[in-house]
């Protein structure tokens, strides 16, 4: 810290202005209050998991008197989310690897060339970007049912790639658009046909604006539910929110199972966060939002 | 743009393989939807053509009405209430460069990467009526004639479902506010203070309008999260008491998947797409004006 204090106050960063004591204490109550009721909940959530109803009877709060670990095996073998975790990975596995590879050839397709209906197809991916699932899902439904993919990871995994690409494309467009135009010149020259360009030049730069577009599809696939709601009713096929939600309905008195099954479906995408925050929040902040 | 030796079709062939994906599964069923709405259809018998009939009864039927209404009272919840909390946050710490800033958006931000359902398994416990933490603490504080069956409240019900959109939404406002608020020239903030303008004339004057762009992408976003709202009802409600937390993402469903009244279900998709378009639209169209009639 290269502040200083003096009788009227601190200043935390050279530059920063001047705060007063009383602005810092307050400044940490207002951070720490916050801070508190975003995270209390899924920590007493995931600490719950651990504990017998019995235990919640005395306290909710506070670490479980004995770690009850059979709790996983119970929510993992009788809730089966066991079956639902391997669900969820068969998914977003290869949405994430098909919205990167489809995004990305779209995205410099839309970034190299000026051509006719060019902006007819930029209109077109927006409509898919904004609309809410809702205006998807009903003749999705149908045509799954007309095609036979009723209940398989195909009718997960096809739409949600769809979904993607239509954020994925106009996402890496704005990258190629940005990288600068001299690297493309000088690739031409050295005599690269358009694929060269991509492969040699401009993939190796691209891999900051990747890695927040996985990301990004990561979480959103992971947490789909509409979809997999509608398009699913085997278990056998079922990813973790939907198993989940009808776990609410079965086990909505045994509160410890029903906080390990929360916790199982929130601890992996909880870790990917934290390890990837970063690229995260530069793509909230880079205007990389879908509901 | 089009270098010598390059063909026309280059640029299709890279959009083709993405455009196929999106164009079946996600662009043609957006198309259907508006062609189911003109029919009547119970998902196996013949459709029949009935013209706009299907939006008649939508602005007719109550229950309709009453879910719109209800994501127009939620918009308070996700998206005003957030907004005006995270800016309150962020003009209260951004500038005096708090250290911890960084850790404190990563847990404010945490809710946004759970799933709705998590997030409902969450709150329905702290609601529960019986044996809930909120009513345990309430009772504890000696204040237990507040305790109630929160969701199960007819008035209350709604309200409740609110203050998880709240405590959902904070986060992603909050880490935007955080990054607009660094942009704004210190210089500004100097110059009123030269000037003699207060705390709050500060806020307004300076903070206000340099933080123009993001509150305009956080309007957009979470007036949409209010309208596509669905998880959180599913799990908690299922749009009751009554109808006291029915929405339209809600009522969709239960229209095509449960009552099988496909057409009426897609006009009313048709009618929440349109209002979540026009919602985007008018924003950014005003913050558009607004930029112009600065400039």
């Amino acid at each position: 810290m290269t502040g200083r204090v003096s009788a009227s106050g601190v200043r935390i960063r050279r530059d920063a202005p001047r705060v007063t004591w009383l602005q810092l204490v307050g400044g940490y109550l207002v951070l720490g209050t916050f801070a508190a009721v975003a995270l209390l909940p899924i920590l007493t959530i995931w600490l719950t998991g651990f504990k017998t109803n019995a235990d919640l009877v005395e306290s909710f709060f506070g670490l479980p008197r004995a770690w009850h670990w059979e709790n996983v095996a119970a929510a993992w073998d009788r809730g089966r989310f066991g079956t639902f975790l391997a669900n969820s990975l068969i998914v977003v596995v290869p949405v994430v690897l098909g919205a990167l590879v489809l995004s990305t050839l779209a995205g410099y397709g839309l970034a190299r060339w000026r051509f006719r209906g060019q902006q007819l197809v930029l209109f077109v991916l927006l409509l898919g970007l904004m609309a809410p699932m809702e205006a998807v899902i009903i003749p999705l439904y149908y045509d799954m049912r007309a095609i036979g993919l009723l209940n398989t990871y195909a009718a997960l995994i096809l739409p949600q790639v769809g979904l993607s690409v239509a954020f994925g494309s106009w996402w890496m467009r704005a990258f190629f658009l940005s990288a600068p135009g001299e690297l493309l010149d000088a690739a031409a020259v050295d005599g690269a046909g358009p694929v060269a360009a991509l492969r040699h030049v401009l993939l190796p730069l691209a891999r900051p604006a990747l890695l927040t577009l996985g990301v990004l599809v990561f979480t959103w696939t992971w947490n789909e539910f509409l979809l997999a709601l509608v398009l699913v009713s085997d278990d056998a096929v079922r990813t973790l929110p939907v198993g989940l939600a009808f776990f609410v309905g079965q086990y909505s008195a045994d509160v410890p199972l029903l906080a390990m099954g929360a916790t199982i479906v929130s601890l992996p995408i909880v870790l990917v966060f934290l390890v990837f925050q970063g690229s995260l929040i530069r793509g909230i902040v880079g205007g990389a939002v879908r509901g | 743009m089009r270098r010598p030796g390059e063909r026309r079709w280059w640029p299709w062939a890279f959009l083709a393989p993405g455009l196929l994906v999106y164009g079946a599964f996600v662009f043609l069923p957006i198309l259907d939807t508006l062609r189911y709405s003109f029919f009547r259809w119970d998902g196996l018998t013949p459709p029949v053509p009935v013209g706009l009939d299907n939006y008649l009864r939508a602005l007719g039927d109550p229950i309709f009405l009453k879910s719109a209404a209800n994501n127009l009272l939620l918009t308070f919840w996700f998206s005003l209430l957030p907004i005006a909390l995270g800016l309150l946050v962020t003009s209260l710490i951004a500038r005096s460069g708090l250290p911890g800033t960084r850790i404190f958006r990563s847990a404010v931000y945490l809710p946004q990467v759970l799933s709705l359902v998590v997030v409902a398994v969450v709150w329905r416990w702290l609601y529960s009526p019986a044996f809930g933490p909120l009513n345990q603490l309430l009772e504890g504080l000696g204040l237990g004639q507040l305790a109630r069956p929160w969701l199960g409240d007819f008035e209350l019900a709604l309200p409740a479902v609110g203050v998880i959109g709240t405590w959902y939404e904070f986060g992603f406002v909050t880490v935007l506010m955080l990054a607009g608020i660094q942009k704004i020239d210190e210089s500004l903030y100097e110059a009123a203070r030269l000037d003699g303008a207060s705390a709050w004339q500060q806020f307004r004057h300076v903070t206000l309008p340099g933080l123009r762009n993001e509150i305009t992408v956080a309007l957009v976003f979470t007036l949409i999260a209010a309208f596509r709202v669905f998880d959180l009802i599913f799990v908690l409600t299922r749009g009751g008491p009554g109808e006291q937390t029915s929405v339209l993402s809600y009522l969709i469903y239960r229209s095509a998947f449960q009552r099988n009244e496909v057409g009426y279900a897609a006009a009313m998709a048709v009618l929440l797409t349109l209002i979540v378009l026009a919602i985007s639209a008018l924003i950014v169209r005003r913050r558009e004006a607004a930029a112009e009639a600065a400039a």
